[in-house]
C-alpha cells in the first residue's frame, strides 16, 4: 500500500516536471510566431514606389524596404585573379627594326630583379634555314589565350585573366615545373636556389611593406626558391599608365603594346590600329599550329632597316642576365 | 593428413644469416646518405641537381617512372595468371605482391622529391584541380597502393594463422604479432569462402586500377607538345614496358630469395622456365611499341623529330640507347628462345639486365626530350645544354633504390614467401588426385 502511494506520487511529480517544461517551451515558441507574425502584420499604411529589374514600377510598403548592408570588398577591391576590366592586352614585336640592341633585355632584367641565369626576355638568333636570311627575335611571355601550362597546373598556381594575362601565384607554386614542360616557348624559369635579391629593398622599392603577401600581381617579385617565374607584362606599368618596360626602353620601336579591344598599340613614339598593322604587314603568332593562341604578334622581318650583323656585337651564347655580383 | 610441420620447417620466416644482416646495414647506410643529400636539398634549393631550366626533370623522374613501372608486377603475374587459371603461379605470387607494394610506396615518395616546394605538399589537396595529369596521378597511386596492400594482406590471413601456432612456444611475442595480423582468421568454412571472394575481387581490381596507373604515367609526358613526348603510342607503350620491368624484377628477385633461403624445392626449374617464357612475352610487347615509337618519326622525319632521333641514335645519347634495346630487349629475347636461357642463373642475369635496361630506359624518355625545345637554347649558361645527374641526384636515387629493396628484405624476413596454406592444399589435392588414380 505504501509502496503503491510512493509510486504513484513519483509519477505525478515526474508528468507534472514534463507538462512544465512543455508549457514552457511552447509559450516561448508561441510568443516567438507571435511577434513574427505582428512584424508583417504592421502594415504602415504608407507606399513606396520602386522600380524593378525588368523595369516596371511596383508599390512596396515602406515598412518592407529595409536597407542592404553592402559588401565594400565586392564591387572596390580587385581581384588580381580577374584582372583589369574591360582589357585585352595584346603585343606586336616588329621584327623588321629589331638589331639585338639588348636595351629591352636589360631593362626587364632590372625592374624583374632579375638576379639568375635565365632572363624572363630573350633576344634568339634565328635562321630558319641555311638559304634563308637569320634574323633577331625578342621573345617575352606569350600570355596564350589557350595557355598549356594552365591547363596542366595542378594547384591552378599559374592562371589566366579576364585582360589576357597569365600570371603565377609564388605563395602557392608546389615547383613540380609541368608548366614548364608545358610551355613550347621555354618561357619560364625557375629559383633553383634562394634568389639572390635582396627583398627588402624591392618591397620597399614596390612599396609592398607590411604586406605579408605580395600580390600575384607582382609576378614572381620577389622571387621565391623552389617556384616558377616568367615575364609578367608589367602590369604594375599597365597600373600607373605606363608602358611594359621592354617597350620604352628599345632604342628602335620594336615592341607595341596595346588594348586590342580598343584595336590600338603603341610603342612610345607611334600609335596603330592593330587589326590593320596586322593585316598589312603581315602579322603572325608563334606556333600558331599549336593551338596556344598567343597574345604576342611578330610582324616578319622584311625591309629591314638595319643590318642582321650589327647586333652580333651584343649576343651573348651563354648569357642573358649581367652578373650583379661583379659590382 | 596435411604436412604443414615440414612445410611450417620449410617456410616460416627465420633469422637473418650473416649475408644477410650486412645486406640490410648496407641498405640502411646508402639510405642515410641519401638521406643526408636530401636535407641539403632542401636547405639549399634544388640548385644542388644538375637540372636546369631546360633539362627541368632528370633522374628524379625517371626513377619515379621506374618504381611506377614496376609496381605494375602485381598486375601482371598475379592478377593476369590467376584469371587465366595459371596454377604454376602460385610460389612466385607472394614475391610479385611484395614486390608491387614496395615499389609503389616508393614511387609515391620519390615524386615528392622532384618538388620545388615539398613544404606545399598539401596545396595538392587543397587547391587540386581535376584538368591537371597530375591531379590525377594524385589520385590513381594512393588507390593503387591501397589495393596493392590488400592483395598482399588478404592471401596472407591463413598463414599468419599458421606461424601464431608455429612460433606460440618458441617465440611468444612474435606469435602475438601474427596472431593480431591474422585478424582471427581460423579457417572456418565461411571465413574461407568470404576470404577467396575477397581475393578473387582485389585481383580484378587490380588490373584496372594498373593499367590507369601506367596509363596516366604516360599521359605526363603525352599531354605536353614535346617531341618524343606527343605520342598517341605512350598509354600502350608504358604498360607493356612496365609489364617487362615488374616480370624483370621479379625474375631477380625471385632467385635471389630461393639462394638465401633454399626453396629449391617449391620454386622449381620448372617455375624459372615459366617466368621465362612470360617475360619473353613481354619483352616481345615492347620491342613491338618500340618500333612503332621509333621507326615512325623517323620514316616521316619531320625536322624536330629527326633532332630528337639523332640525339637518340647517334648522338649524346646512342650508348645508352643502344644499350637498353639491344641489352634490355633484344639479348633477353634471344636468350630466353633457348631452354638453357631459361634456367634458374641465367635467368637472373637475364632479369638484371631487363631491370636495369628498365631503369635507363626511363632515364631515356625523361631526359633527352627536354634538351631539344622548339626554340633554340640560348642566353643560358653552356652547362644547361646538357644534362647529366649530380653527386646529390644519384646519393638520393641509389637511397630510393636502397629504400625499395630495404621494404622488400624485411617483408621477405617477417612474411613466409612462399604461401604455406596455399601449398599445402595444393598438395593435398595433388595427393588426392593420385589415390583416385590408382
Amino acid at each position: 500500500m505504501e509502496e503503491n502511494n510512493n509510486n504513484s506520487r513519483r509519477k505525478f511529480l515526474d508528468k507534472g516536471l514534463k507538462l512544465g517544461l512543455a508549457t514552457a517551451i511552447g509559450g516561448a515558441a508561441i510568443s516567438e510566431i507571435s511577434k513574427l507574425n505582428a512584424k508583417s502584420n504592421n502594415s504602415s499604411g504608407e507606399f513606396v514606389e520602386l522600380m524593378t529589374t525588368d523595369g516596371t514600377l511596383v508599390q512596396v510598403d515602406s515598412s518592407e524596404v529595409v536597407e542592404v548592408v553592402h559588401c565594400d570588398d565586392q564591387d572596390k577591391k580587385y581581384n588580381v585573379r580577374e584582372g583589369m576590366p574591360n582589357r585585352k592586352f595584346v603585343m606586336v614585336i616588329d621584327l623588321a627594326k629589331c638589331k639585338n640592341a639588348l636595351k629591352c633585355q636589360s631593362a626587364c632584367n632590372k625592374h624583374h630583379y632579375i638576379t639568375g641565369d635565365h632572363a624572363w626576355l630573350k633576344v634568339y638568333k634565328m635562321q630558319e634555314d641555311e638559304d634563308t636570311a637569320p634574323y633577331w627575335m625578342p621573345t617575352t611571355c606569350m600570355h596564350c589565350d589557350h595557355p598549356a601550362c594552365v591547363t596542366v597546373c595542378p594547384v591552378d598556381a599559374t592562371f589566366k585573366r579576364r585582360d589576357g594575362l597569365v600570371l603565377i601565384d609564388n605563395e602557392r607554386c608546389i615547383g613540380c615545373r609541368f608548366c614548364m614542360a608545358a610551355c613550347p616557348y621555354s618561357t619560364r624559369v625557375f629559383n633553383w636556389s634562394e634568389p639572390k635579391q635582396e627583398q627588402d629593398q624591392i618591397k620597399k622599392e614596390l612599396k609592398m611593406e607590411g604586406e605579408c603577401h605580395p600580390s600575384p600581381e607582382f609576378d614572381g617579385v620577389p622571387s621565391l626558391k623552389g617556384t616558377v617565374d616568367k615575364c609578367d607584362f608589367c602590369p604594375h606599368a599597365i597600373d600607373n599608365g605606363e608602358l611594359p618596360h621592354c617597350v620604352t626602353a628599345c632604342p628602335n620601336g620594336v615592341f607595341y603594346f596595346g588594348d586590342k579591344y580598343e584595336d590600338t598599340v603603341t610603342n612610345g613614339d607611334e600609335t596603330l590600329r592593330l587589326s590593320k598593322l596586322l593585316r598589312d604587314k603581315d602579322g603572325y603568332r608563334l606556333m600558331e599550329g599549336l593551338g596556344t593562341k598567343p597574345s604576342v604578334y611578330y610582324l616578319p622581318p622584311v625591309n629591314r632597316l638595319v643590318d642582321f650583323k650589327e647586333g652580333l656585337d651584343n649576343f651573348t651564347e651563354y648569357k642573358s642576365v649581367e652578373n650583379t655580383e661583379e659590382s | 593428413m596435411k604436412n604443414y610441420d615440414k612445410l611450417l620447417n620449410d617456410l616460416a620466416p627465420r633469422k637473418f644469416g650473416k649475408t644477410g644482416v650486412i645486406w640490410t646495414i648496407s641498405l640502411v647506410v646508402i639510405i642515410i646518405a641519401g638521406l643526408i643529400a636530401y636535407i641539403d636539398q632542401i636547405i639549399k634549393g634544388q640548385v644542388v641537381t644538375n637540372m636546369s631550366d631546360y633539362a627541368l626533370w632528370g633522374v628524379y623522374i625517371s626513377n619515379f617512372v621506374f618504381f611506377v613501372a614496376t609496381s605494375f608486377v602485381s598486375t601482371v603475374t598475379v592478377a593476369v595468371l590467376r584469371l587465366t587459371k595459371n596454377t604454376w603461379r602460385t610460389p612466385i605470387v607472394r614475391i610479385a605482391e611484395i614486390i608491387s607494394v614496395a615499389a609503389i610506396i616508393m614511387a609515391g615518395l620519390t615524386i615528392m622529391i622532384d618538388m620545388g616546394r615539398p613544404d606545399r605538399l598539401m596545396n595538392l589537396f587543397i587547391h587540386g584541380r581535376m584538368q591537371s595529369p597530375i591531379i590525377w596521378d594524385v589520385i590513381i597511386i594512393p588507390t593503387f597502393m591501397a589495393i596493392s596492400i590488400l592483395l598482399l594482406l588478404y592471401p596472407l590471413l591463413p598463414d599468419f594463422a599458421l606461424l601464431k601456432k608455429y612460433f606460440k612456444n618458441t617465440k611468444p611475442k612474435l606469435s602475438k604479432w601474427y596472431g593480431k595480423l591474422a585478424m582471427n582468421y581460423s579457417g572456418t568454412d565461411a571465413q574461407k569462402r568470404i576470404h577467396l571472394n575477397s581475393i578473387q575481387i582485389i585481383s580484378i581490381l587490380i588490373i584496372p586500377a594498373g593499367f590507369m596507373l601506367q596509363t596516366v604515367d604516360a599521359w605526363l609526358f603525352s599531354t605536353l607538345f614535346r617531341v618524343g613526348w606527343d605520342s598517341t603510342n605512350m598509354g600502350a607503350y608504358f604498360i607493356s614496358g612496365a609489364a617487362v620491368a615488374g616480370i624483370g624484377a621479379l625474375v631477380a628477385v625471385v632467385y635471389v630469395i630461393r639462394r638465401a633461403y633454399h626453396l629449391e624445392e617449391y620454386i622449381t626449374d620448372f617455375h624459372f622456365d615459366k617466368l621465362g617464357k612470360f617475360l619473353a612475352l613481354a619483352c616481345l610487347l615492347y620491342l613491338y611499341f618500340n618500333i612503332n615509337e621509333y621507326l615512325i618519326p623517323e620514316f616521316t622525319s619531320k625536322k624536330e623529330e629527326v633532332t630528337h632521333m639523332n640525339l637518340l641514335v647517334s648522338g649524346e645519347y646512342a650508348p645508352l640507347f643502344w644499350f637498353v634495346i639491344v641489352g634490355g630487349l633484344i639479348i633477353p629475347i634471344i636468350a630466353l628462345f633457348f631452354k638453357k636461357g631459361r634456367k634458374p642463373l641465367p635467368m637472373f642475369l637475364i632479369g638484371l639486365l631487363v631491370v636495369v635496361g628498365s631503369w635507363w630506359k626511363r632515364y631515356l624518355i625523361v631526359t633527352p626530350t627536354l634538351l631539344h625545345p622548339f626554340l633554340p637554347i640560348q642566353g643560358v649558361p653552356e652547362s644547361w645544354h646538357h644534362y647529366f645527374p649530380s653527386v646529390h641526384e644519384w646519393l638520393i636515387t641509389f637511397a630510393t633504390l636502397a629504400m625499395c629493396l630495404l621494404i622488400i628484405t624485411l617483408l621477405v624476413r617477417y612474411v613466409p614467401v612462399v604461401p604455406i596454406q596455399r601449398t599445402a592444399d595444393e598438395q593435398e589435392a595433388l595427393e588426392s588426385n593420385k589415390n583416385t588414380k590408382s
